[in-house]
């Protein structure tokens, strides 16, 4: 079984701002680390690799320095690593996102299961996976939270709604995006830790991906970003004061105007 | 920015509304963006549609989406639409698309709308904004869509310049709900053929959460606490306060963690994202991974002894005081107004 994890680097969004002169992102002083969806979807894969015997193969677009997230992984145990990198990439959206990360898997060849997380911290869409599955044609479930196998091309997935559980009998090949209780994700070990030291990375541009310059990155996507901006702050906070009895009273008055259901 | 061969601009017109159907009722997100495209059909001077899919489709379901504004339902009724699968609802509106060519789609931000509207936009070959918060529309037709990313930090505006139609998800509980009283609007059946119902997923099993405190994306009110509870008993005390305003309780990771209550609960980057009227934020921090969970409350209430606790910035009401001596306070408030003894 050839299985495919999709990761991304973002910024640690904690630390995220607009500068409110250039109206940009503030990238300076921001620490890269792997969306921590996808360190859930890594896990998946080597559980799958544990219990049945799977080789996992970590893929990224990104610009170089996202090398350093595929390394990362080969020092949890994935065996192969692919860089999509090309200056061509640049500004892609969700579609064209979609459109290389799946030319990238049809290159690969013979994969049998793509995992992504539920969404990237960053872009936060959730959008790149269920791309990916109708440009492969694959079928797919999103929010997936266990898989087990059921026969050598079906498994059963189970994931988790608004309103609960379902329980999917899927074929292979398919694409799943993972939430938490996929599973936390291990430690790296001595042994793969060395390996991916040493590990050479092959890293692949559009023309190796056999697509057309213009139908990748800022050319290739349908959507663009107009303006960004601060979100604004809830500058009317009101702090209440006074003994508990008497916040207490001011909240429930508070609230009684504002016409809160149940007040 | 890159052209679909939907470029055809000029052939797409009116405002279509996903009208998100679940095993007999409609969600009420799709009555928020009916309102919403009522008011950007209104601007375009074009009509707005509602797409139905499902099983067992009474006309009163197709009357309540007239009354919040849609000039024409399109209904399709079929036993394999019974339960949500992402092909076979994908497959349908991608064929309604291409057959009706609207210019406008949007669909709820919720499960279901994350999970197969982005396979629709890759179909059809166009562009999507997720999670919208604001949608407006330029007196070219373009639709500005605005929606927060980066854990939400940022906001940005986002068109889809190219292709058609514009679709966007939207953020359940953002939009208000408008009735429109006396408005008509005709109901259209589609017959679906054959191919368009093909699926390759087998739903196995489908385990609704009974536990209605998992039902927290829906409530209208949610009193959510952290690890300054202490331990997993005191929990007790904000089941009482949602009990009385018939909410939800939800934890901060901080108390999942500690193993105080289950993970369902758990709101923020990790756990659900949830956007109620009320938000009661009780002994916990307001960590930027829990605040990302539930900044789109519309208030929100921060108890907390810590006067510095990063959850006041995000306030819209501030309770500096011990939680074991408010919470009680603010539960007697409430019962004696109902004259029940405390
Ligand atoms: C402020 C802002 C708002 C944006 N809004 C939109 C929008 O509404 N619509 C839109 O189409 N684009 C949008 N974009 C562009 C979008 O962020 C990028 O296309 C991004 O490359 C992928 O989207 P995402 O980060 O939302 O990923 P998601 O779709 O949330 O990612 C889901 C999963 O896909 C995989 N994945 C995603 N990106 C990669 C990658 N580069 N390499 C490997 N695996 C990956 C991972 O497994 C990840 O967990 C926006 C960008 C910005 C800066
Ligand atoms: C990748 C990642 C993802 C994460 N995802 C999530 C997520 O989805 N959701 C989430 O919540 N966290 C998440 N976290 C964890 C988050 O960073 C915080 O660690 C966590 O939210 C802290 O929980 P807390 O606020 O309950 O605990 P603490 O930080 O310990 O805060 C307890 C608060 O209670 C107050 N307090 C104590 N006693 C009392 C009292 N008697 N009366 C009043 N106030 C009192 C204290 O002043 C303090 O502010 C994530 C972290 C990472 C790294």
């Amino acid at each position: 079984m050839h299985i495919v994890v999709c990761i991304k680097q973002v910024p640690d969004t904690k630390n995220v701002r607009i500068d409110p002169d250039t109206h940009t992102l503030v990238r300076q002083g921001v620490e890269s680390i792997i969306n921590p969806f996808d360190l859930f979807a890594v896990e998946a894969g080597l559980q799958l690799k544990d219990k049945l015997g799977a080789t996992v193969t970590a893929v990224t677009m990104g610009p170089p320095q996202a090398g350093d997230a595929l390394r990362d992984t080969l020092s949890l145990g994935v065996d192969d690593a692919v860089l999509l990198s090309d200056r061509a990439f640049a500004g892609s959206d969700t579609w064209a996102t979609a459109t290389t990360l799946s030319a990238a898997i049809r290159k690969i060849g013979d994969v049998d299961l793509v995992i992504c997380g539920k969404q990237a911290v960053d872009g936060d869409t959730a959008q790149v996976g269920p791309e990916m599955a109708a440009l492969l044609d694959f079928p797919y479930a999103t929010y997936v939270k266990s898989m087990q196998k059921l026969d050598e091309r079906h498994f059963k997935v189970t994931r988790q709604t608004d309103e609960g559980v379902e329980v999917w009998k899927v074929p292979l090949p398919m694409l799943i995006t993972v939430i938490k209780e996929m599973g936390e994700p291990r430690v790296p070990s001595l042994r793969h830790k060395m390996r991916a030291k040493k590990a050479e990375i092959p890293v692949w541009g559009a023309a190796d991906l056999g697509l057309d310059p213009n139908s990748v990155g800022l050319c290739g996507s349908f959507t663009q970003v107009v303006r960004v901006f601060s979100p604004p702050r809830r500058t009317n906070r009101i702090q209440l004061s006074g003994t508990v009895q008497e916040q207490a009273e001011q909240l429930y008055r508070h609230l009684k105007q504002a016409k809160v259901p149940g007040i | 920015v890159g052209t679909g061969p939907a470029a055809d601009i000029a052939a797409y017109s009116g405002v279509w509304v996903f009208a998100e159907w679940r095993s007999g009722t409609i969600h009420k997100v799709s009555h928020e963006l009916l309102s919403a495209g009522r008011v950007l059909a209104n601007k375009r001077g074009v009509p707005l549609a509602a797409v139905l899919l499902g099983h067992r489709l009474d006309d009163a379901i197709s009357e309540e989406l007239i009354s919040y504004g849609a000039d024409v339902v399109y209904v399709v009724d079929h036993p394999e639409l019974a339960g949500f699968r992402d092909d076979t609802y994908a497959n349908i509106l991608v064929e309604l698309i291409r057959r009706k060519r609207p210019e406008i789609l949007l669909a709820g931000a919720t499960s279901i709308g994350r999970s197969f509207i982005p396979r629709v936009a890759a179909s059809v070959r166009t562009g999507l904004t997720a999670d919208c918060t604001d949608l407006d529309i330029s007196e070219d037709g373009l639709l500005l869509q605005t929606r927060p990313a980066f854990g939400g930090n940022v906001m940005a505006t986002i068109v889809c310049p190219n292709s058609r139609p514009q679709m966007a998800t939207v953020r359940p509980k953002v939009m208000k709900p408008v009735p429109v009283p006396g408005h008509k609007g005709s109901v259209e059946l589609v017959t679906a053929p054959e191919e368009w119902l093909r699926s390759r997923v087998e739903v196995l099993e489908v385990i609704p959460e009974a536990d209605k405190t998992a039902k927290l994306t829906e409530a209208d009110v949610i009193v959510s606490g952290g690890r300054g509870l202490r331990k997993p008993e005191n929990f007790k005390l904000l089941e009482d306060l949602a009990g009385l305003l018939n909410g939800a309780v939800g934890a901060s990771r901080g108390a999942v963690e500690e193993g105080w209550i289950a993970p369902s609960h758990q709101v923020g980057q990790t756990g659900r994202t949830v956007a109620p009227i009320l938000y009661m934020a009780v002994g916990l921090a307001g960590a930027i991974q829990h605040v990302v969970g539930m900044q789109g409350s519309r208030i929100i209430v921060a108890v907390n002894r810590d006067p510095q606790a990063p959850i006041f910035d995000v306030a819209s009401f501030g309770v500096v005081a011990d939680l074991f001596e408010f919470v009680p306070e603010f539960i007697k408030r409430i019962r004696t107004e109902r004259g029940e003894s405390s």
